[in-house]
């Protein structure tokens, strides 16, 4: 592909970079060093020199490759199940893990509370069935709180990514080997790991990147005792207003997360290679032995109990009322109750900000719409560049900028944008638009790199034949790229999608109090005292889980009839 | 569904929605302009715990031909962080949410202009931190330990009723308390006991606490919902506001006939945390801005504060909601630190703090 037209591919992915990512980063960056006497550098070694920012960042970086590591473990297998079976119920599995990725941390946290918690359901549990006084698991507050929520975060993205390209892997490739006598360990060392090596590294690497800056996580589940640079950069920030300080850890932290991107996209550019896709209906069988039956099933099994006790505990504690105790004589009775999903609908107080469940659905669908046009319009060229440009010089330095939205301080990020984005016409500091955009930082790369690792695989000389046969580019795109693509465009809609509904910038961006999502919704019922607002907000979690189930499961079926004639 | 059709489907969709999505015509500025009759519009910065009666606004806009905006920014801390990074080119004409913990910063920063509303002749001098007038007090609250009654009477136990009691073996375990580094009461509690022991015996008494078995959480919720007893949790006092009691009866899901949560009072175990709003330097509507404070000081905005944001007024003259007067308690006296030490000790109290209690 010639550099001129690689260029232009690149163009408007990078305009709109530059203007909302690298502009107000900068102008953020350069104002907060000029509080320092220092400068950058003062500022910088003064970081450096903290043992509390160095226990951070080394405390940031393990955790993130063990829940990286652990993500893997639980994901790969159900990326296989999916990838190669067909089942009754499929579709359902998907979506159900596709929930805990748009839930708020708030929301999240409150379901381990209910399942985990002092007085979670497996404690009740426990303590009425073992006569405990106290309960005995202690699981909040503590490491392992954290990796099992960055797992149940992130599972979906291994299965979205490994399991999309796992499904468009030729079957034919394994028998051959089978038939030349290669072992079942062989096979997998030999062919599906290497075949397998750029959707797993493009996987790993965005959950790393997500559990790198994990915030509500980590203050929420973790406790006080952890802290990842992210919660540091805002306790200097918004706390302390050390804004040097709070800087330079932004600065750090982005190193981190550029040397990542560019060892990955090194390595991915080696690791993969033309394969022939091949459509689903080809490649995946039905369970037909009693051994794959029972083998499968288990596998579902496990990782459905994974995605729903904590998500099905949170539903439970959405109808059941706990009625705070005035009087001995009338002790806590838990009973069912719809009580809370009814006061959702009443404006009690008569206050200014309140706004029913289905206005708060409407905005976040609004803004998830945006956000999913918006970053698939964005995200398709550069995918394109990459996968047609190869290796050209361009591709090689702009590609490890893209996923550095992700890995950059949501805290820092957004003091930018009220530093950077301040005069007309870009004056959007209280603009409704500003979420959307804010959520398609985040949500593009997840698109190109949905994309990318699909289109890279489309033959060449399946364009070289329509080229042959007098296609233009734009009708070798349309009839033989986007068909073969398809599906990988809907995950990457689909990823869109639930950054979208999930973001929850309370801290980051300036809101419009008129305009909440559901998530900001939640929060404010969470942020006042009293059973019925908790409730409150446990019904709108549960809504919020209903919606975006709903959701995936809709863009899933959007694939029916997909590019499958292939 | 044929993937064909599917890309530029996608396409019109998008030019349909950035279509819909640009701002409507926005009458701010257009009927400035145009038509110096129209109503003017007057934006208020404002933090995410702001909640106000729809028709206590309606009142002030139709008195005064005007449209408020609000703009909400994050937390009280993030709220003025932003107002002050953005002083050359103000966000909007008032900051509401600026408390005694952060005055100094905010007056350092230099970003408020003064106003002598007439009615802050109306308003005790305790609330009025700033001799210059740029920040108005407009609310306060109370941060105390809270404490589950019926757990208390169930344990046939004596509640505490001061800091020291926290410390006695029987109430071993029975305490969580929010990190003061990230949660707003948390730091609250932080000042109580540097204000009661002094910046020299404040870690000897958390030491006293970590050996009590103090469990502490990053974030209110946390510790309220998901530690309290009263709600998810095991622990019967939690560190919360003066106005818990009276929120738990009004937000109970059936009517309750007395509050299922009190509060400690006793020697000096509150902070008073007070809030402030100021008119921001560069506002174009000064007139407008001083019109919305001396409204805040009104009867009408005071009154309506309690229900709306569980504070009180700072107005003595404001009537309290009849929750309030019976089921929660002002304490005679708080813990007192002036915003200045506040300002001066905040970094090296909390990193202290994190030292002993955390590591």
């Amino acid at each position: 592909m010639r550099v001129k037209s690689l260029a232009l591919l690149w163009m408007a992915p990078l305009g709109f970079l530059a203007l909302f990512y690298f502009y107000p980063l900068g102008s953020i960056l350069q104002l907060s060093f000029a509080r320092s006497a220092g400068g950058a550098a003062g500022a910088l070694l003064e970081a450096l020199r903290s043992v509390a920012v160095r226990e951070a960042l080394w405390f940031t970086l393990w955790q993130a490759a063990l829940s990286t590591l652990l993500t893997l473990l639980v994901g790969l297998p159900g990326a296989y199940l999916l990838a190669r079976y067909q089942f009754r119920g499929k579709s359902w599995l998907m979506a159900l893990a596709s929930v805990p990725f748009v839930l708020p941390t708030p929301v999240v946290a409150a379901a381990f509370h209910a399942l985990l918690g002092p007085r979670g359901w497996a404690n009740q549990l426990l303590m009425s069935l073992l006569q405990l006084e106290t309960p005995p698991i202690a699981f909040v507050n503590s490491l392992a709180a954290i990796l099992a929520a960055h797992v149940f975060y992130n599972t979906t993205i291994v299965l979205r990514v490994v399991g999309d390209f796992w499904s468009r892997l030729d079957p034919r490739l394994w028998q051959a080997a089978q038939a030349l006598g290669a072992s079942r360990r062989q096979r997998f060392l030999r062919l599906t790991l290497p075949l397998l090596a750029p959707a797993i590294a493009a996987a790993s690497l965005l959950v790393f990147i997500f559990d790198f800056t994990s915030f509500g996580v980590i203050l929420l589940l973790g406790g006080p005792r952890f802290a990842t640079l992210e919660v540091a950069i805002y306790q200097q920030a918004t706390g302390l207003f050390n804004l040097p300080l709070a800087a330079a850890l932004s600065l750090i932290q982005l190193v981190c997360t550029l040397s990542l991107t560019v060892i990955y996209s090194r390595l991915s550019a080696r690791l993969s290679r033309p394969l022939s896709l091949r459509p689903r209906t080809y490649t995946q069988q039905r369970l037909r032995t009693w051994r794959t039956r029972l083998a499968a099933g288990l596998l579902a099994g496990a990782l459905l109990v994974f995605f729903t006790l904590p998500l099905a505990a949170l539903a439970l504690r959405s109808v059941t009322s706990i009625e705070a105790r005035s009087r001995l004589d009338r002790p806590a009775a838990p009973g069912l109750t719809l009580d809370y999903y009814r006061e959702l609908g009443v404006n009690r107080r008569g206050s200014l900000f309140y706004v029913t469940p289905a206005t708060a659905i409407a905005i976040s669908l609004g803004y998830a719409a945006a956000t999913v046009l918006l970053a698939l319009a964005l995200g398709l060229p550069v995918a394109w560049a990459l996968a047609r440009g190869g290796d050209a010089p361009l591709n090689r330095w702009l590609d490890p900028l893209l996923l550095l939205p992700l890995g950059t301080s949501a805290v820092t990020l957004g003091l930018g944008f009220i530093v950077a984005l301040d005069r007309p016409p870009l004056d959007l500091r209280a603009s409704p638009l500003l979420p959307p955009l804010a959520h398609t930082l985040v949500a593009f790369p997840f698109v190109v790199r949905s994309l990318a690792p699909a289109l890279r695989s489309v033959r060449p000389r399946l364009r070289q034949a329509a080229a042959v046969l007098g296609a233009s580019p734009w009708q070798a795109l349309r009839r033989i790229e986007l068909p073969i693509i398809g599906r990988a465009l809907l995950v990457g809609a689909a990823f869109a999608f639930s950054i979208s509904m999930g973001e929850f910038g309370a801290t980051a961006v300036i809101a419009r109090p008129e305009y909440p999502t559901i998530p900001i919704a939640i929060y404010r019922l969470l942020s006042l005292p009293g059973s019925l607002n908790y409730g409150q907000a446990m019904a709108l979690s549960a809504i919020l889980m209903a919606v975006t189930a709903g959701s995936i499961l809709a863009i899933d079926r959007l694939r029916t009839g997909e590019g499958d004639e292939f | 569904m044929n993937t064909k059709f599917l890309f530029p489907i996608f396409f019109l969709l998008a030019a349909l929605l950035m279509a819909a999505c640009q701002p409507a015509p926005s009458t701010p500025q257009v009927t400035q302009t145009s038509s110096p009759q129209g109503p003017q519009t007057l934006s208020v910065i404002t933090h995410d715990s702001f909640a106000v009666s729809e028709a206590v606004v309606a009142a002030f806009e139709q008195q005064h031909n005007a449209r408020v905006q609000f703009i909400k920014s994050g937390d009280a801390g993030a709220t003025l962080n932003k107002a002050i990074l953005s002083k050359d080119n103000p966000l909007g004409d008032v900051l509401f949410g600026v408390d005694n913990t952060f005055l100094s910063r905010a007056l350092a920063e230099d970003i408020f202009e003064p106003y002598n509303s007439p009615l802050l002749a109306q308003v005790p001098a305790e609330f009025r931190l700033d001799d210059q007038n740029r920040l108005l007090p407009i609310d306060y609250g109370d941060v105390c330990p809270n404490y589950d009654i019926a757990y208390f009477e169930d344990k046939g136990l004596a509640p505490p009723q001061t800091l020291d009691d926290l410390l006695e073996p029987q109430y071993k375990g029975l305490l969580v308390v929010q990190n003061p580094a990230t949660s707003s009461p948390g730091l609250a509690f932080l000042l109580t006991t540097v204000a009661n022991y002094g910046a020299d015996g404040y870690l000897e008494y958390w030491q006293g606490l970590a050996a009590n078995d103090v469990l502490v959480v990053n974030g209110w919720d946390t510790a309220y919902y998901s530690e309290f007893s009263l709600h998810g949790g095991t622990r019967p006092i939690v560190i919360s506001y003066g106005s818990s009691p009276p929120a738990e009866v009004i937000f109970a899901e059936q009517p309750l006939e007395t509050a299922p949560t009190a509060v400690v009072t006793g020697g000096r175990a509150c902070f008073r945390q007070v809030e402030f709003a100021g008119i921001l330097k560069g506002s174009q509507e000064r007139k407008l801005a001083e019109q919305w404070l001396d409204f805040m000081l009104s009867l009408e905005f005071q009154q309506d504060m309690p229900l709306q944001m569980f504070v009180y007024p700072v107005n003595p003259q404001a009537a309290l909601p009849d929750e309030f007067v019976r089921y929660s308690v002002i304490p005679q006296e708080t813990a007192a630190l002036s915003p200045d030490e506040i300002a001066t000790g905040r970094e090296a109290w909390l990193q202290a703090w994190t030292e002993t209690v955390l590591r």
